[in-house]
């Protein structure tokens, strides 16, 4: 196997191995904060920024975290992260910051983070560690809107805040209601499960063909 | 200061407010341990210990933390109690059920970095809960935590009987077993006063 690259790096977080779609990873963020695709964006770009700062700093000092404290150590260095971003979103917005709630310090308890720092970053140098991080951040990222994209326009018959249908569209309170968040994710999931059966069947064509 | 009364408190955590079909926090070992019955409950009663013993501490930290003008530090002194707190529930399950600790294998240590239990430390602070109050949302929480896994895992062991179309097997599968159950819970919303 030739050493990856670091654009292959980026694009495994961001598509390959999506955290949401493929790893059904981070859960608790993605179903509590997709109410509006503007928070999901939110969300997932102070993830991303936990997510590529924390790995850089792990990375950079994983010669010198000792094995046995080395989950302790982590959850230090992205409890730091976090509350850097916990406190720069309430100096820059504080309606977004009332709309994410507590769960802006739950990035803390993502299990993308830990899973991260655990498994990439502190095995690899700094450069592919942050871009591999970056990736997941932005993968999560596009996870989140594409759930918060359908609730919204489904939930409240907006779209950024924008109105779609018109006055006569009857909203699904439900899609903006808990269950609404679980059911858009079973959508994706579905479509992705689909979308990677197509995908094998024609590559085992593929493969007869050229046989 | 919050006037919630306490049985109110209690109610809603379990049932309207809880926190998994509501509140979506500690939704990882819900897609994980649910599996079987025989794992689900006891990882419920794990992660509810673990809840009530954060919160416990949580408490008097943060009166520690607002006395010396340190909150900017709770996260980061929340999640080391808990991942303390966990460390021995970790340490007590190994040695007593070892077969136990081998079925939830990484699932236990991962209780740290369950957003239900920080999420009450933070959600207890962030409404000004007095201790009863604290106590009265840990407990309901840890209960109702454990009544959604094991009415999942109760789910999942039927459905492994039925017959699903491929698409739709794994993560999917739980993620609407899951979206029914929240829907049901829906149904118990008024109990307790709300929010």
């Amino acid at each position: 196997m030739s050493a990856p690259t670091s654009f292959d790096e980026f694009l495994d977080g961001l598509w390959r191995q999506n955290p949401i779609f493929v790893m059904v990873l981070g859960m608790c963020p993605t179903l509590a904060v997709t109410v509006s695709a503007v928070n999901a964006i939110s969300m997932g770009l102070a993830t991303t920024f936990v997510l590529g700062t924390s790995c850089l700093l792990v990375s950079l000092l994983r010669h010198s975290i000792p094995k046995q404290v080395r989950i302790a150590s982590y959850i230090v260095i992205i409890a730091t992260f976090v509350t850097v971003v916990d406190y720069a979103i309430q100096a820059i917005s504080l309606d977004l910051y009332e709309a994410l709630g507590a769960y802006i310090k739950l990035i803390v308890a993502n299990c993308i983070l830990l899973g991260r720092a655990e498994a990439h970053a502190a095995k690899n140098p700094p450069l592919p560690a942050t871009l591999n991080a970056i990736g997941m951040g932005l993968g999560f990222t596009l996870g989140l809107l594409a759930i918060g994209c359908v609730r919204e326009m489904l939930g409240a018959g907006k779209l950024f805040g924008i109105s779609l249908f018109g006055a006569h569209f009857q909203p699904w309170v439900v899609m903006v209601l808990p269950p609404g968040g679980f059911f858009v994710l079973a959508f994706w999931l579905i479509l992705f499960a689909a979308f990677r059966h197509i995908n094998g069947r024609r590559n085992a064509q593929l493969g007869e063909v050229q046989s | 200061m919050n006037n919630d009364s306490v049985a109110n408190i209690l109610l809603t955590t379990i049932l309207p407010g809880n926190f998994v079909l509501a509140m979506f926090l500690g939704m990882c070992p819900f897609l994980g341990v649910s599996q079987k019955l025989s794992t689900a409950f006891p990882m419920g009663i794990a992660t509810a210990f673990v809840i009530l013993v954060s919160s416990v501490s949580a408490y008097f930290l943060n009166m520690v933390l607002v006395h010396f003008h340190l909150e900017f530090l709770s996260v980061i002194t929340f999640i080391t109690v808990i991942a303390c707190a966990v460390q021995l529930v970790e340490m007590f399950v190994k040695k007593t059920f070892p077969e136990l600790f081998r079925q939830l294998g990484i699932y236990l240590p991962l209780i740290t970095t369950n957003c239900a239990v920080l999420g009450v430390a933070l959600f207890q602070t962030a409404r000004q809960y007095n201790f009863a109050q604290s106590l009265a949302y840990s407990i309901g929480g840890g209960l109702g935590f454990t009544l959604a896994l094991v009415l999942m895992a109760g789910v999942r062991e039927r459905m492994q009987l039925s017959n699903v179309p491929t698409l739709v097997q794994g993560a999917a599968l739980s993620v609407v077993i899951g979206g029914l159950l929240s829907l049901s819970f829906m149904g118990f919303s008024g109990i307790g006063g709300g929010e």
